[in-house]
């Protein structure tokens, strides 16, 4: 297959003018320059001190760079290429799922009709948001399989905390909160942080040799102090959790609730939902499965879906459809409270509605197929080089190994990470989940083509190669990235958080 | 049927070919048929961007308030500020809108110089050297900052000013049912916090807000002396816009600022995605929530950034770690690194004054209408409350067809009886005016709202 691996996604030939560093704007910064330009009001100009106390005058102790606008625009641009994107190239991130973002569902969200809107305002002037809100939640709630939603959670760590708080409040209802959450020993760091906040003990249920939840140890775990458990189906190592219904009925035998994580929901989505797999609350990442694009690291959005049993203790007010056929915010008569200052990430909601209604149902069981068979291609295709973890049938991503790289030549996960960069790749995540050695995780998304898949394996073999032929070299990648590998003891040493710090 | 999947069907049968299978549905096999969809999703078919876009206009056009039908008093925290083109622009590259958090810093210096940048920025303006690189919003961020003093102190009551903005306190109400924090509101007098009712014996944290929800600037001395008499933390919740003028949270003493970000450079957008922010004294710096960029070099000596203090952090800590935030608003924060460049020094002090002038000028024409009294008689930054004599929200509503948007109403922000407002609730509006807001635009909003009230 060599030859058409001229690849949309591999971004080896994007340019750089130079190794320097870029300054900082402060550096950049001349006394009496400015950029900004504003309004002529014709408001009287009435001196601050007769309009406040000078007690609450700060004597203009605050400086802010000052700089032209043209230096502004050459700053922030040149910082820009110094920086991977999806719109660059490929970034298969395990668990992260960097899909393409549509550039129309920016275009929607961004219209003044949407986001020149206070979420002040009275519903009866913002009947559009709350009916946009009202439509997100019930389609989002035909995915999952769900009762109803809350769409305040900001992020999908905020969803799980949200969901633990939910499970609180259902417990508490009936008299004893409970004590403890089970959590697989492969889960995301964020669930048995989110357990602490929300008042419960972690218990780690340890996976079986198939990389599985392991039934019997989870039931010997499962008591009446137990609220619930948190589980993510695929799961982090890339595979369905088989025995979900037998998992389902023996937490819900002790009276737990079930809890859905939803960061691989782009594996499933159209095959099986969450409700019908016997959860009882579910995150959605919408920057995840629902494309909004990540930012550098949000903004999200992490909507949660509970059934039946649990839509009255659910987060609000939320933008409720009417009889009349108007929309009003209204609380749950049971509600937890808000979970977000407003009524969430409202634009990013918009876009993951703008990409629910260009798929719709059948777009988006396609790309649950076309996930998980990128995923499957790559797992194979890679067999050789990088063993996968567990080798059989993955879902939308897999986790393959460097362990036989390390033990021949020297050569560990992290090094093959960072010589992808120098192949115009993005690294997949690296040694995550935990319980894997030398773990890999490959997540290519449905939206990347065969030939940059190929370009992708072409890229590993490379390197699986250079780990022969001077292993060293892999220990000093990458080098043609705008800096090398940097210092983190140092940063976490010697901590230099701004400008400031760094002057001193 | 629209999309954005490259897969032709020449190549779906030559990859299922490559892994021994005649199907898509071979890959699903292993799910239990118990549990799976077998009818396909109860949602309608794909349609092409065009179709949505036509759908999408009756959200859009049902949205009276809109900036192109209504000129906006409204705040409560959210402000319509100036934001230029160059900003828009650049925030809206699309490398820093389509990247990961910056994981691998070989080649995700754009953001984290960016942060660094931020975080320079957010030192500055709230007096204090630890800054974190943003959270959700202000909200979120006070819980965080409950969190923190919690784990300095090891108590969990937590008295708040109920001047704190309502929707923040109902937040970290929410928060508290899992960490059990004992939240105790403090009620207002005269729009100023009456410290002395309370018991602060065994607090965590003393919380303020600067100026209050209601725009009343409150002497801070007072809130810090009672932190440090009884050992809590300040925590203060600060108008960052009002940096460029008064006092920051360093200069009134606070252990812990949280602030709403919006201002700089966000739009509206109906309440998100907003910015959270955070900064903290050097004590704290272990106890920091989210991620902090720090300055190091590379393998060749160059500077270099990259996350740092990663140790805290619930991918490492998992359930002993700060806070559970993963994902938080980076984008908004590039955003508000580059909108403060832009204003740069004078810039901002320039549209701090602006407001105060505008909202001072609005508030003496109000003040002489009939029926119409304020909330407090104490000084205020760039927001007010008025008692209008009559329900706000329907005084709104009547606004609204002369094309203002008047405000907020403090009923409905508060959802209900609440410390911070003595008497009437449901006729009390809250009025702001930005550096946007043109002396006609003022003088109208005067006669329109004079309309309303029957005047």
């Amino acid at each position: 297959m060599t030859g058409r691996a001229l690849s949309g996604g591999r971004a080896a030939s994007a340019p750089l003018l130079g190794h320097e560093t870029e300054p900082t704007i402060f550096e950049m910064s001349v006394s009496g320059r400015s950029a900004y330009q504003l309004r002529t009001t014709g408001v009287p100009a009435t001196a601050l001190a007769d309009l406040i106390p000078a007690t609450h005058l700060n004597g203009d102790v605050v400086n802010i760079a000052e700089v032209s606008e043209r230096d502004l625009v050459a700053h922030f641009t040149r910082l820009s290429h110094r920086q991977f994107s999806v719109d660059l190239g490929m970034y298969p991130l395990g668990s992260c799922t960097m899909k393409y973002n549509p550039k129309f569902c920016d275009a929607v969200a961004n219209d003044p009709g949407l986001n020149s809107v206070h979420p002040g305002a009275p519903a009866e002037l913002t009947q559009g948001w709350l009916e946009l809100l009202a439509t997100l939640e019930e389609k989002l709630c035909a995915v999952t399989g769900m009762a109803a939603a809350t769409l305040q959670p900001a992020a999908g760590a905020a969803g799980e905390l949200t969901g633990l708080l939910l499970m609180r409040a259902y417990h508490s209802a009936n008299g004893d909160p409970r004590r403890r959450i089970l959590i697989p020993d492969s889960a995301h760091g964020t669930n048995p942080a989110s357990v602490t906040l929300g008042g419960y003990e972690v218990t780690t249920v340890p996976s079986n040799d198939r990389g599985l939840v392991d039934l019997e140890k989870l039931k010997a775990s499962l008591g009446p102090d137990v609220a619930g458990i948190m589980l993510t189906n695929p799961n982090t190592l890339g595979l369905f959790e088989e025995e979900i219904t037998e998992i389902a009925a023996a937490v819900h035998e002790v009276g737990g609730l079930l809890y859905y994580d939803g960061a691989n929901l782009n594996a499933i989505l159209g095959a099986v939902r969450p409700g019908d797999m016997g959860f009882d609350i579910v995150h959605m990442n919408l920057h995840k499965t629902f494309a909004t694009p990540h930012g550098g690291g949000g903004p999200g959005a992490g909507p949660v879906a509970v059934s039946k049993r649990l839509v009255e203790f659910l987060p609000g007010p939320k933008a409720t459809r009417l009889d009349d056929g108007t929309f009003a915010w209204v609380k749950p008569s049971r509600s937890i409270g808000r979970v977000h200052g407003w009524h969430g990430n409202a634009m990013v909601l918009a876009r993951a509605l703008a990409y629910i209604d260009v798929h719709g149902g059948d777009g988006l069981t396609r790309v649950a197929k076309y996930a998980v068979l990128n995923a499957n291609w790559l797992r194979q295709r890679l067999s050789d080089t990088l063993p996968a973890a567990y080798d059989r049938v993955c879902m939308h991503e897999c986790v393959l190994t460097a362990t036989p790289l390390k033990n021949k030549y020297g050569v560990r996960g992290l090094d093959v990470a960072k010589a992808l960069l120098e192949e115009g790749f993005h690294s997949p995540t690296v040694y995550f989940p935990l319980i894997v050695e030398e773990a890999l995780m490959f997540e290519p998304t449905e939206t990347e083509s065969l030939q940059t898949l190929e370009a992708l394996a072409e890229a590993v073999e490379r390197i699986a190669q250079r780990a022969i032929d001077d292993p060293d070299a892999l220990h000093r990648a990458p080098q043609t990235t705008p800096v090398s590998r940097v210092d983190e003891a140092r940063a976490a040493r010697h901590l230099i958080p701004t400008e400031d710090a760094a002057s001193r | 049927m629209a999309d954005y999947l490259p897969h032709t069907p020449a190549e779906i049968d030559e990859m299922l070919t490559f892994l021994g299978m005649d199907s898509l549905d071979q890959l699903f096999a292993h799910i239990p048929p118990a549990v799976r969809l077998t009818q396909g999703l109860d949602l309608p078919e794909g349609m092409s961007e065009p179709d949505v876009a036509a759908l999408f206009t009756q959200y859009t056009s049902a949205n009276q308030a809109q900036a192109s039908e209504m000129t906006c008093f409204a705040g409560a925290g959210v402000y319509d500020h100036e934001v230029p083109a160059v900003v828009k622009m650049l925030a809206g590259r699309s490398e820093f809108v389509t990247a990961y958090t910056p994981y691998q810093p070989e080649v995700a210096q754009g953001v984290l110089q960016a942060i660094f940048e931020y975080q320079t920025l957010i030192s500055r303006l709230s007096g204090l050297p630890i800054p974190n690189a943003s959270l959700y919003d202000a909200a979120t961020g006070l819980v965080e900052a409950l969190n923190m003093a919690h784990g300095a102190t090891t108590r969990q009551k937590m008295v708040v000013s109920a001047g704190v903005h309502p929707h923040w306190r109902e937040v970290a109400k929410t928060f508290a049912r899992g960490t059990g924090h004992d939240i105790v509101e403090v009620p207002l007098k005269d729009g100023v916090t009456d410290w002395a009712s309370v018991d602060a014996t065994n607090a965590a944290a003393i919380v303020a807000s600067y100026p209050n929800y209601l725009g009343v600037l409150e002497d801070m001395s007072v809130a810090k002396q009672l932190a440090v008499a009884n050992d809590a933390l300040f925590v203060l919740g600060a108008d960052p816009v009002a940096a460029g003028v008064l006092k920051t949270a360093g200069q009134w003493g606070a252990d812990i600022f949280v602030g709403e970000g919006q201002p700089f450079g966000t739009p509206l957008a109906f309440g998100g995605p907003f910015l959270g922010l955070f900064a903290c004294t050097t004590e704290q710096t272990r106890r920091l929530p989210g991620r902090i960029v720090g300055e190091t070099v590379d393998s060749n000596g160059r500077r270099s950034f990259v996350t740092t203090l990663r140790a805290r952090e619930q991918d490492i800590r998992r359930e002993k770690a700060t806070s559970n935030v993963c994902t938080n608003q980076t984008l908004m924060a590039v955003t508000a690194a580059i909108q403060l460049g832009w204003l740069g020094t004078q810039g901002l002090r320039e549209i701090a004054t602006r407001c105060a002038q505008g909202a001072h000028y609005l508030f003496d024409e109000l003040v002489k209408i009939d029926g119409v009294r304020t909330v407090s008689t104490q000084p205020f930054f760039r927001e007010f409350a008025l008692h209008l004599g009559r329900d706000a929200s329907g005084v709104l509503l009547t606004m609204a067809n002369d094309g203002v948007l008047g405000g907020v109403s403090v009923a409905a922000l508060t959802g209900g009886p609440d410390p911070s407002i003595e008497g009437d609730l449901e006729d009390v509006l809250l009025v702001t005016v930005t550096e946007r807001r043109t002396k006609e635009e003022i003088d109208r909003y005067v006669e329109v709202l004079r309309k309303a009230v029957g005047q």
